[in-house]
């Protein structure tokens, strides 16, 4: 079944055109590496499809609904790119952080709440911090407290937008493990957008490559096999050579 | 000071005084975090030429002076979003031109009296019994509407864009804060009057926000720190008679260097790992 159908999708912000005539599917469970240089529309992209632009023209379906139809947002998770500045003095613990989410959603709250943070926090690795201030951890914590904060919801599919920028490549390691464990044992949707593709060998399934148009859709088998792999191999790409 | 507690005018000043020091700390925190902490200068002004309009039309200055800055709150977020005006451009435009149409008003009804002193200082111990129960009835208002929507406005103050995607109606929220914020404005400045009212949205919540590692205790330390300042700058005022609006601003500011001097202790005891 597809969860998010992208249908022909052009956008511009009212200069150039950053987007044109995008069109895929994300299929329940696929675990998508949307990559692209710097620039090339995939912040841009994401945003259009959780609805917080509209496409100068197509259309975005959602769980089979047209996505100015579509209510049940709880569903959806997002970690925006700029999640990764959190001002270091933001009075909020880790908790208070999941509970936003929870809070939000429901009218009431209270120890059953206060179980299910419990639970997602736990699910992350990020138990022992639940009183920490969010702005006291690091990069790659503060990471894993989002997830929780979207888990706390119980979404079909999550969105992240270059979550391990500045994040050392041990911890990075260790998080894509957590999105491999969602993905398949939670049968969790997972979108992640990046310009590293050193990630997409292990762990991702579907690749979709993205430079103001779709460059390539597919499985992650027949990607390193296409011509677009090898550009980007022999280019000596910036893609490739992204160390932190 | 039991004694002081029998005079009528005491009772109302500490029932106004508290009601509006609660509804600051709280709307305070939340604007700093936004980096909307002049808002509460910027509508103090505008909330000038309401008072003004109203001599000039011989109408209950509060009831002009709340309807012009609720108007004004929504104006400037209009002209931010719609403009892509910086937030505080739009607040140095406004509040001049509040304050350039309160004096031509003022000065047009020959008004420059007893009167608009009091809404410029603060007049907090003739404070009049309807003005008592309209402050302390919309300072709860107030606090209702941000309890039932606390989660909801954290959530968009800390990460505006998730709260976006899930579902929080972030715009309508925003002009709820902003006309919330115009509606305490106009209360406080009865407290200690338009030139100091910001003074009372901004400094207690910056002293709960210097000490605090979580929001709720952010919300207590705010709090307690303007309830503190209003109650014993009240009574500073009527011991040994000094200016109420005064005492009060100067307490909050004591109580605000205190806690910075606590972080900065803390801060160094265990530097950031
Ligand atoms: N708010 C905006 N206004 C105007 N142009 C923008 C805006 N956001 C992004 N752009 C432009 O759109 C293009 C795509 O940006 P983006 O989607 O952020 O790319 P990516 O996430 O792949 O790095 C870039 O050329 C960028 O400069
Ligand atoms: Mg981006």
């Amino acid at each position: 079944m597809d969860l998010v159908g992208v249908r022909s999708v052009s956008f511009s912000y009212g200069g150039p055109p950053v987007l044109v005539g995008i069109d895929f599917a994300i299929r329940d469970g696929d675990f998508l590496a949307l990559i692209g240089p710097n620039g090339s529309g995939k912040t841009t992209l994401i945003r259009i499809i959780l609805g917080l632009l509209k496409p100068s023209s197509g259309s975005i379906e959602i769980m089979g609904r047209p996505s100015g139809e579509f209510t049940d947002w709880r569903r959806i998770g997002y970690i925006p790119q700029k999640a990764t500045h959190v001002d270091p003095f933001f009075p909020a613990s880790v908790e208070e952080v999941v509970a936003m989410a929870l809070m939000s959603n429901r009218k009431a709250w209270g120890s059953a709440g206060r179980g299910e943070i419990l639970r997602v926090l736990r699910q992350v690795g990020m138990e022992e911090f639940r009183k920490s201030p969010i702005g006291r951890l690091s990069g790659g914590q503060q990471q894993r407290v989002f997830i929780a904060r979207a888990l706390v919801t119980a979404p079909r599919i999550l969105f992240l937008d270059e979550p391990t920028t500045g994040v050392d490549a041990e911890t990075q390691a260790s998080f894509y493990d957590l999105l491999d464990l969602l993905n398949e044992r939670e049968g969790i949707t997972i979108v992640l957008v990046t310009h590293d593709i050193g990630i997409v060998n292990k762990h991702v399934t579907q690749v979709a490559c993205v430079n103001q148009k779709l460059v390539y859709h597919g499985s992650h088998g027949d990607f390193c096999r296409s011509e677009v792999f090898r550009d980007m191999v022999t280019r000596g790409d910036h893609l490739i050579a992204h160390e932190h | 000071m039991e004694a002081l507690l029998a005079y009528g005018f005491l009772q109302r000043a500490f029932l106004a005084g508290v009601s509006i020091a609660v509804a600051c700390a709280v709307l305070g925190l939340f604007l700093i975090l936004r980096r909307d902490a002049m808002i509460g200068h910027g509508l103090s002004h505008i909330a000038f030429a309401g008072v003004a309009l109203g001599l000039f039309l011989n109408i209950l200055p509060l009831a002009a002076a709340l309807a012009v800055s609720a108007v004004a709150a929504v104006g400037m977020i209009k002209l931010k979003d719609r403009a892509g005006l910086h937030g505080d451009t739009a607040i140095g435009i406004l509040s001049s031109l509040g304050m350039a149409v309160g004096i031509l008003l003022a000065s047009l009804a020959r008004s420059f009296n007893v009167e608009l002193m009091a809404y410029l200082f603060g007049d907090i111990l003739a404070i009049e019994p309807l003005e008592v129960g309209l402050t302390a009835g919309l300072a709860a208002a107030v606090l209702l509407v941000v309890s039932l929507n606390y989660a909801k406005i954290l959530f968009m103050t800390f990460d505006r864009e998730s709260a976006r995607v899930a579902g929080v109606r972030v715009a309508r929220l925003d002009m709820l804060l902003m006309v919330l914020t115009a509606v305490t404005v106009v209360l406080g400045m009865k407290v200690v009057g338009i030139l100091l009212v910001a003074a009372l949205i901004v400094i207690p919540a910056a002293a709960g926000l210097q000490v605090a590692s979580r929001f709720k205790t952010a919300v207590w330390v705010s709090t307690a720190t303007a309830v503190l300042s209003v109650v014993l700058g009240l009574i500073l005022a009527v011991e040994i008679n000094i200016p109420a609006a005064a005492a009060i601003v100067i307490l909050c500011f004591l109580v605000f260097g205190l806690a910075t001097l606590l972080k900065v202790m803390r801060l160094r005891a265990a530097p950031k790992v």
